[in-house]
């Protein structure tokens, strides 16, 4: 009987898809390789006596608040497109903002909002910067639950879905302007919250896993606080230019 | 993988902000996941790279306010914390030793749970590379552990 390397023990005791196949039946028989076997898994797992320390309760809020200090302000904003796209598609939005209707958008923009496509513009930064803090919100009481016990989510899911519905606008006027990262972003958010919103109202601890699972693999907190830290900064930007302008 | 808290901190202040920088790069195919954990492991040794130029020495578990490396502590009896100190001792002193590539691979494979082929994308190298690097840090963790927490072969 051939015996084990040591890689090939360490391949079985991570579970590496490379790890020989019929591993558990060769232990079984290999008296030799087992005692190899139970001794290396007995360094390991004193190994992982190396528990990392869990992070501050107010390690995210300290960590973003050094972070967001620290963002380059990136003039033009999250989005590349030109303003005028920007000023064309806030008009569209405010027209819809106004008739309080989030349904196809209309094809002409409205004169009035085009006659000062800065306030516009600012106007659906806003939109976009509250809709990504409400998003956020609700991401944040799923993402920080307690793992262990079940989760009553009912009212995330009444919120998620009017978030979805909300999307649709937003992601519409985003793809108007040629800004496919926000596009993206909204698209990713809204795969997100129909998940919300279609998982049971009382998650098992299981399901919560698996649901923070998909915030996790998405990054989508990160990118959220991404695009929420550049609209506001653009928005300080804003209102410092048109202060300056009213003084002079 | 800074074997310090403090470090860590800095380094994942600084891998958002790398990834800040670097959001537009992303390709969208690839796992969000891997992808920070690859600014994060370069952040990290960058780091260690820098404190070994200036002849910087990792403070090991034992520092002033604990917080490095810490056993859970289910209550163990006075030979088992005495153990654990040993072990713990050895860990921290082995992991020092191992080279930043090996230590690297170790924390992606065994503390945070990676595949080989996902640790070859954080560390940017070839899946073999990868492989050998965790058989390396184990290789070593063992020859200083066995003898104390499996000295019967």
């Amino acid at each position: 009987m051939n015996h084990w390397n040591e890689e090939q023990l360490i391949l079985y005791y991570y579970g590496e898809d490379d790890a020989a196949p019929d591993a558990a039946a060769h232990l079984q028989d290999c008296g030799e390789c087992r005692q190899a076997y139970r001794s290396l898994e007995r360094v390991l797992e004193a190994a992982g006596q190396l528990a990392v320390p869990e992070p501050a309760e107010d390690f995210d809020e300290r960590l973003w608040a050094r972070i967001e200090s620290r963002l380059p302000a990136r003039r033009g904003g999250f989005t590349m497109a030109p303003v005028w796209q920007w000023a064309a598609a806030a008009a569209v939005l405010l027209a819809a903002l106004v008739a309080g209707r989030f349904g196809p958008l209309p094809k002409p923009a409205r004169p009035t909002a085009a006659a000062d496509p800065q306030a516009a513009e600012r106007v659906l930064r806003l939109a976009v910067s509250d809709y990504l803090d409400r998003s956020q919100m609700v991401l944040t009481e799923v993402a920080n639950a307690n793992p262990h016990q079940p989760l009553d989510i009912s009212f995330e899911q009444e919120r998620a879905e009017d978030l979805v519905a909300e999307s649709r606008l937003y992601r519409q006027t985003a793809l108007r302007t040629g800004d496919t990262a926000v596009a993206g972003l909204l698209d990713d958010l809204d795969r997100v919250m129909l998940e919300i919103a279609h998982a049971p109202a009382r998650l098992t601890p299981a399901e919560l896993e698996s649901l923070r699972g998909t915030l996790d693999s998405e990054g989508i907190l990160f990118k959220i606080r991404v695009l929420g830290a550049d609209v506001r900064a653009e928005q300080a930007a804003a209102a410092q230019s048109s202060g300056a302008e009213r003084k002079s | 993988m800074t074997g310090n808290a403090e470090d860590a901190e800095d380094v994942v202040q600084e891998s958002f902000l790398r990834a800040y920088r670097q959001l537009a790069r992303f390709d969208e195919r690839a796992s969000f996941g891997t992808w920070m954990y690859r600014i994060a492991a370069n952040c990290s040794l960058d780091l260690v790279r820098v404190r070994k130029r200036r002849n910087y020495v990792p403070v090991a578990e034992d520092d002033a306010d604990g917080r490095v490396l810490e056993l859970p502590s289910p209550a163990p009896s006075p030979e088992r914390a005495a153990l654990s100190g040993e072990v713990r001792q050895r860990l921290a002193a082995a992991m020092n030793e191992l080279s930043e590539t090996e230590r690297a691979a170790f924390v992606l494979r065994h503390f945070e749970g990676l595949r080989v082929e996902e640790i070859s994308q954080v560390l940017e190298c070839q899946p073999g590379a990868a492989k050998h690097s965790v058989f390396r840090a184990v290789q070593k963790l063992r020859r200083a552990l066995e003898p104390i927490v499996s000295p019967v072969r």
